[in-house]
């Protein structure tokens, strides 16, 4: 992905009304010399915007805001400054824009200029108006260009695949051909220009093929990983076993005698070492003899800890409030019946593939750098980076790249930091890597956590009252998803009681919805069982205020035929999520072997509501992926801690899940909608523990309540007596 | 140690260190970046590419062991035009994140040489040491199968 402005200075007066989204560029100084650009050249053409660049050759240059991490995103931003400007597909070309909040941050608050973030499924729904009106912006500065070079009313000139057409004697110019001509209204910021209703949409909605993905099958696309400059060193670092030990280096002088160290820097929780190629950086890595120091978390030990979660989900200690409604203390009192059942979940590990990294350079003089980073964050890695040299956030040239997976990991900077602080150190360009041991053992896990979950049931049978206490290690990341407002249940009591174990913890994912939507679900099919009711019919009778849910819910029972029972030892079970906005029911199929304890997930039916669908095809491919994505963490991933430290370091020990696992088929449906458009690449992952653990208990009898349900884990639930 | 080998096509010569791994002598010395490092333990398998025609973890490949043999990365795979595995995938819209696919599409490729039209089954046996974090496992099934029928209209 090139980043067309990244070194240029972008000068804030040369923005007009940047709420607008329609601002002309009218200076640029280049801070630091561009070293590994290939298209550095100046562009021929003009700026329509800070988004649009037009060329004379016709081509368009889109600037993608979003880190493009798989979920698609850099194709639909596209999409909707196309779809407005009525750009020829086949005319754009797509490129990173600068790392520029203030002109190119989420909508926050209803217009641009938040965070660069991509985060919480945000990207589209975080720039869809401001992006399509961008769009509409640039449509008509060509109209009006055109209409000053036939001196007709812009009103009589219209726009289709990359033409502007005079409407009454039938005239073209090329937008290719308008580059050159580019006329502005004084007043542009105070037009009102008109968006298309939804029917006329040619791109919205119509799946155009992603943009990135030729150059991922031919193994051309960049990562960060990707990227080589002259004379370029290479860094890795040996981190705390325990977070936050620091480190004393018995043998500097040693390793650095080794054949092609370049240095070795002691820094506040590990030892940086520089070397000329990356294995000789491995080699000198795994010879360093370091005594660490205790810290807080020295004596932690996950398994244990689920008893210490478990007394105080029970105490009377207050948490954090989530949701309190009505009288659930009267509500138990008045119950012919209570239910309790306790939910757990281990920490999880992101596992993105490509393992954290990041190229830097800083100027011998230390007071500028370049980068090149694959960051879910980059206004802040671009920041961290400036702030460790002490230097302004623009005398950091910043290239965008590709990232080789996210899923929350990469919104953090402490890889970008530890990589400024060597580069800083040898003031030499530097790619700067994690192993992926040094992934799995310092990562920045999904939280623990237990969840007690109690329902007071009236005598007909109807829930009065339900609690739900999440206990656990990761403060806020524990709450999301613990809200069932959809779900009408008259007294409600939700809470989260965190207790800090100095471990690091991060979003993952869907963050809370994981290991929360897991425990309601669940919850709420055991309840059925108990009462002897069928899970999709309690669900219906819950949520007959709620007809978008309803609908959703209904759509995916009668696409898995859920009236008739699987045969053959399988068996079905129901989910249901919301998440960022988009809801999302799934039915799951499966069989179990139960010498071994394996389960077997044949199939998958998933339905979304997440309003208007910018791609389809792609959003049935998050769906795809998220089911798998929430299957593997389901079935196999498990962090623990023993004595503080990490007990699992690569692939072997923290399985995923492999194609062979994967269901036979996951069938999608997206629910047509003119809504506003939600959230999509977080919507299935969520579901699916619930969905197993479901059919799990419609086949066994038995609940499975503790994540993952690893084959060892599910024969123990099966040699149970009941 | 000097080793000589032929990748991509071309013979080539080489110095590295004996124990030296195939993967890091096409990244950091040959700049072939298409073959990925992710676990370096061969368990991931994003950094397959075949040797003398059978699929490889390039990341536990010995240089000394490379003598006289048959390189192929995804930068050889296409010849001119793309490779059926890598036209399927685009049809199919199989890459998310992408940084897996270079080792999909190598390990895919070498399955349709000595099997021109496998089952799921035998698709997924094939392809089983291949991980994918985002997932792509559902397309990446379809699309061995879209390019089996490829290879058979070409």
């Amino acid at each position: 992905m090139n980043n067309p402005n990244s070194n240029s200075r972008i000068s804030r007066r040369s923005f007009l009304g940047r709420a607008a989204g329609f601002t002309f560029i009218l200076a640029t100084g280049v801070v630091v010399p561009n070293i590994g650009d290939k298209n550095n050249d100046q562009k021929k053409g003009k700026e329509l915007s800070i988004w649009v660049h037009l060329a004379p050759d016709g081509r368009v240059r889109i600037y993608n805001p979003s880190a493009e991490m798989g979920q698609g995103s850099m194709t639909a931003c596209a999409v909707l400054i196309a779809e407005e400007m009525n750009v020829d597909w086949k005319d754009v070309i797509i490129e990173s824009s600068p790392v520029d909040p203030e002109n190119y941050g989420l909508q926050w608050g209803g217009q641009l200029g938040g965070p660069m973030m991509t985060v919480g499924s945000r990207t589209v729904r975080g720039y869809f108006n401001a992006l399509r009106e961008a769009g509409a912006r640039a449509n008509y500065v060509l109209r009006y260009s055109a209409s000053r070079i036939w001196g007709v009313p812009t009103g009589r000139v219209s726009t289709e695949m990359s033409k502007a057409i005079h409407s009454d004697s039938g005239k073209t110019i090329t937008f290719g051909e308008l580059s050159g001509k580019i006329a502005l209204p004084t007043n542009l910021d105070n037009i009102k220009v008109p968006l298309k209703d939804n029917e006329d949409f040619t791109l919205i909605g119509k799946d155009i093929p992603r943009y990135d993905i030729p150059g991922k099958v031919t193994g051309e696309a960049q990562y960060a990983m990707d990227i080589f400059l002259p004379e370029m060193l290479y860094g890795v670092m040996q981190r705390a076993p325990v977070n936050k030990g620091r480190p004393v280096l018995n043998n500097k002088e040693e390793v650095l005698k080794g054949h092609g160290v370049v240095d070795v820097l002691v820094m506040d929780y590990g030892v940086g070492v520089v070397a000329d190629s990356t294995e000789t950086a491995l080699k000198a890595k795994a010879r360093l003899d370091i005594s660490w120091s205790d810290a807080e978390s020295s004596d932690y030990d996950s398994i244990l800890a689920y008893q210490e979660y478990e007394r105080l989900a029970k105490s009377d200690q207050k948490g954090r409030s989530i949701s309190s409604k009505g009288n659930v203390l009267r509500a138990f009192e008045t119950a012919t019946e209570a239910m309790v059942c306790e939910y757990k979940n281990d920490f999880a590990y992101h596992a993105q593939m490509e393992p954290l990294n990041a190229v830097i350079s800083v100027s011998p003089d230390g007071k500028r750098a370049e980068a090149w980073v694959g960051s879910q964050s980059p206004d802040n890695a671009r920041r961290t980076i400036a702030n460790v040299l002490g230097i302004d956030f623009y005398d950091v040239n910043y290239h965008v790249c590709y990232l080789g997976g996210g899923f929350g990991r990469r919104s953090m900077s402490d890889y970008v930091e530890e990589a400024t602080i060597l580069a800083n150190h040898i003031r030499k360009p530097l790619k700067f890597i994690w192993t992926r041991e040094d992934d799995v053992g310092y990562g920045a896990f999904r939280p623990i956590s237990l969840q007690r979950m109690e329902a007071a049931i009236g005598g007909n049978g109807n829930i009065m009252g339900w609690k739900h206490i999440i206990a656990g290690t990761g403060g806020g990341l524990l709450a999301s998803g613990a809200e069932i407002s959809y779900y009408d249940i008259p007294t409600q009591l939700i809470e989260v009681r965190s207790i800090d174990h100095g471990v690091r913890t991060k979003h993952w994912r869907s963050v809370g919805h994981g290991p929360n939507k897991f425990a309601i679900e669940s919850f709420l099919d055991e309840i059925a069982y108990a009462q002897k009711e069928d899970p999709y019919l309690l669900r219906r009778k819950l949520m007959h205020k709620s007809p978008r849910e309803l609908a959703v819910l209904d759509k995916v029972a009668e696409m898995a035929d859920w009236g008739n029972n699987s045969s053959n030892g399988r068996a079905k079970g129901i989910a249901f999520a919301e998440r960022s906005g988009a809801l999302t029911a799934a039915v799951g199929e499966i069989s179990l072997d139960s010498s071994t304890g394996r389960i077997k997930v044949h199939r998958f039916w998933v339905v979304m509501d997440a309003g208007l669908v910018v791609q389809p095809n792609n959003a049935i491919a998050q769906l795809e992926g998220g089911i798998n994505f929430g299957l593997s963490n389901v079935l196999h991933e498990s962090i623990t801690f023993k004595s503080g430290q990490v007990q699992q370091s690569n692939f072997h020990d923290y399985r995923l899940l492999r194609i062979s696992e994967a269901p036979e088929s996951i069938e999608c449906f997206i629910m047509p909608s003119a809504e506003e458009p939600a959230g999509v690449g977080e919507a299935s992952t969520p579901i699916v523990g619930g969905a197993i653990a479901n059919a799990f208990l419609k086949l066994t009898g038995k609940p499975l309540r503790h994540m993952p349900f690893t084959a060892e884990k599910v024969k123990e639930v099966l040699d149970q007596s009941m | 140690m000097r080793t000589t080998f032929i990748l991509n096509g071309r013979h080539i010569e080489v110095d590295a260190d004996a124990d030296s791994k195939l993967l890091w002598l096409l990244r950091d010395q040959l700049k072939l970046t298409g073959t990925k490092y992710s676990c370096g333990l061969a368990q991931c398998g994003a950094c397959t590419v075949h040797l003398d025609g059978n699929p490889v973890r390039s990341c536990v490949v010995p240089v000394s062991s490379l003598k006289d043999k048959e390189v192929l990365t995804i930068e050889g795979l296409s010849n001119g035009e793309l490779h059926p595995v890598q036209k399927a995938w685009i049809e199919e819209q199989v890459p998310q994140c992408g940084y897996c696919q270079s080792g999909q599409i190598m390990q895919a490729a070498a399955l349709l040489e000595v099997n021109k039209n496998p089952s799921r089954e035998e698709i997924c046996s094939h392809m089983d040491g291949v991980l994918c974090r985002c997932g792509a496992y559902t397309r990446i099934v379809t699309a061995i199968q879209t390019a089996s029928k490829i290879m058979e209209d070409e």
